[in-house]
């Protein structure tokens, strides 16, 4: 067996305990031991990347009990590439709540994330349907501890709707777990395709209802429309630095969804066959069309960004809900951009109100406002999908894929319009944030009783040039793939050809004792 | 007895929801509580339900037994909800003693306030 499959997993899980119970007290050990663990988690990541690359599907078996009996773990392109991003993404992350102090304004934030990390890692490499929802349990537990960190009555009143919201989310993936069992008999997501394609299919009413419900456990945990309503007040509310890595955690909901419906409830099976995709593609497009006119409507730069998180996942699902080939691959290619789009935006609105305060209106002009609108610039030109970087080349691959959709004109409609929105909403905060403080600085010096008294006394980080860099870090990843886009495409086509043919994975788990 | 287990997941999950749309905070981890008791019971029950039956299988002679996978699905299931409704409650907690309100929702206020600023 490959034990370095289980290492993304371990490691974390060995770090963390490591963090809360010998370095409690010291934080510069702290910091060191963390980012050592995710550089350490980046290697280990591109090792398995390499391995699952070759194509073939490895299989590590927990305990080494046999497959539908115990707990897998299954190695594929999906999986690696997935394991990968959370990597990459929390270096740059680490490094800047280091440089900007968010790990001391609070405790255990470095345990806290690294068992956030092993969550996400262990979700998606998991091949077991309750293991599954074991790693959705360690991930949510980390975040409740990362979303308070740093405590204050916002940032707790919008932790206890998150936590509520879901462990609501929790008891519905029981109950969807539950009926899935009571049907099938299983809960191995291998064993589980091969049980659900030998149903009869005048008995697999139950089947129907297990496989909605999961779908809404996952579109919670992906903010898909009527089930959004968690995301914008938790990550503004968050700490930005935490909200950045959450980045990832609506990607897992999108992960799941393509791995539940990829493989356990294929396309081509009778029972469920369109029911996902009828159901998710419209909330897909109304979850863009609503983030859209959230980020036009919001007054704060961190609500602003959650919303761009929404209409990101809106364009992710799109693509996911077409269910074939290109439209996985070009969802996959999206994911990364997305994901990284994303922190870089919530890291600079943390440079943003560190300085001045979240509102979008004008105040006075923070220090090194040029290099930080400059990396504004960059995410919004990245989220709102203009050429030249890569959020451009992602939603071009997602149009292409749904040109021959059924619902080609309103797919392409909803992104074109819901693109256009974006933009307009973006330019608008960013100059009112950064052209218009200029102007504001005259009413400022004349009128000094304005309404909102003095502004915020500039925190001066501990040491700004990390925060820029990593920051810089973030842009630079995604104008590398951007530049890299074709063989970072030709790694996600050849994803999607193994998701598509679910028996490779099928007979990897089931078939023999590797 | 299918009945009364059945009834008895639905009169949870029911009171469950209901305290859940209550607005304030201790109704609503009650209502979380009383929806992680009917899954559990509902777990239980995807195992179907066998009464005096023991969760082994007899080598020796052919007994009914109940299948013991939910079980253990069940216990994973009660020590992560118990863990998850300690952490609610601290949290809940602390929110309260912070902004002296126990409202769940955010009110018009509080979203517009920067969150940074409160470190």
């Amino acid at each position: 067996m490959n034990h370095w499959i289980v290492a993304p997993i371990v490691l974390p899980a060995i770090l963390a305990p490591f963090i809360i119970m010998v370095l409690r007290f010291h934080l510069d050990l702290q910091r060191i031991f963390s980012v050592a663990g995710v550089v350490a988690l980046i290697g280990i990541a591109l090792t398995i990347t390499a391995q699952a690359a070759g194509g073939d599907i490895q299989v590590y078996e927990l305990g080494n009990w046999p497959a539908p009996f115990g707990i897998v773990l299954v190695l594929d392109r999906l999986s690696a590439m997935m394991v990968l991003l959370t990597a990459l993404l929390a270096l740059p992350i680490v490094l800047y709540a280091i440089a900007s102090g968010w790990d001391d304004r609070g405790k255990h934030f470095h345990a806290l994330f690294h068992f956030q990390l092993m969550g996400v890692c262990g979700a998606f490499l998991t091949g077991d349907a309750f293991n599954l929802f074991v790693f959705f349990e360690v991930l949510l537990i980390a975040s409740y501890g990362l979303m308070t960190h740093g405590g204050g009555a916002v940032r707790l009143k919008a932790g206890v709707q998150y936590v509520a919201y879901n462990l609501l989310g929790s008891t519905l993936f029981l109950f969807a777990l539950g009926t899935l069992y009571a049907v099938t008999g299983t809960l191995n997501m291998a064993d589980l395709a091969v049980r659900v394609a030998e149903l009869p299919a005048d008995d697999t009413a139950l089947l129907r209802v297990g496989a909605v419900l999961l779908l809404l456990v996952f579109c919670i945990k992906a903010a898909v429309l009527p089930l959004h309503f968690w995301l914008p007040a938790s990550y503004a509310s968050a700490p930005m630095p935490v909200a950045a890595l959450f980045a990832i955690m609506t990607k897992v909901g999108a992960y799941s969804i393509l791995r539940m419906y990829t493989l356990g409830f294929g396309p081509e099976v009778e029972a469920t066959q369109g029911l996902v995709g009828a159901w998710l593609q419209p909330a897909a497009l109304v979850t863009l069309a609503v983030g859209a006119i959230g980020i036009l409507g919001t007054q704060h730069i961190a609500r602003m960004v959650a919303f761009c998180a929404i209409t990101s996942m809106g364009t992710l699902l799109i693509a996911i809900s077409l269910f074939t080939e290109t439209a996985t691959a070009a969802a996959l290619y999206y994911v990364y951009h997305s994901t990284l789009a994303t922190a870089l935006m919530f890291l600079v609105a943390d440079l943003v109100m560190e300085r001045r305060g979240g509102a979008i209106a004008p105040t006075a002009p923070m220090p090194q406002t040029g290099l930080i609108s400059a990396l504004f610039f960059v995410g919004a030109i990245a989220l709102a999908g203009m050429p030249p970087l890569s959020g451009f080349v992602g939603k071009l691959l997602v149009l292409d894929a749904a040109r021959d959709a059924p619902d080609a004109n309103a797919i392409w409609a909803v992104i074109l319009i819901g693109s256009f929105v974006t933009i307009v909403g973006l330019a608008r905060a960013g100059s009112l944030i950064f052209w218009k403080s200029h102007d504001a600085q005259h009413n400022t010096e004349t009128d000094p009783e304005n309404e909102e008294g003095t502004p915020p006394a500039p925190a001066p980080e501990p040491n700004p040039g990390l925060a820029f860099t990593a920051v810089c870090a973030m842009a630079i990843g995604l104008v590398l793939l951007t530049l890299f886009a074709g063989p970072a495409l030709e790694y996600t086509n050849k994803t999607a050809e193994q998701l598509f043919t679910p028996e490779n994975y099928i007979a990897a788990v089931l078939g023999g004792d590797t | 007895m299918e009945a009364l287990v059945a009834s008895a997941v639905g009169v949870m999950t029911a009171a469950g929801i209901f305290l859940i749309l209550r607005r304030r905070t201790f109704p609503v981890i009650l209502g979380l509580s009383l929806l992680t008791y009917a899954v559990n019971v509902f777990l239980f029950a995807t195992g179907r339900l066998a009464l005096d039956a023991p969760a082994v299988l007899n080598k020796y002679k052919e007994v009914p037994y109940t299948d013991p996978l939910p079980q253990a699905l069940v216990l994973t299931a009660i020590v992560i909800s118990f863990g998850m409704t300690a952490v609610i409650v601290m949290i809940a907690l602390s929110a309260y003693l912070s902004s002296k309100d126990d409202h769940i929702d955010m009110n018009a206020n509080d979203s517009v306030d920067a969150p940074g600023e409160d470190a």
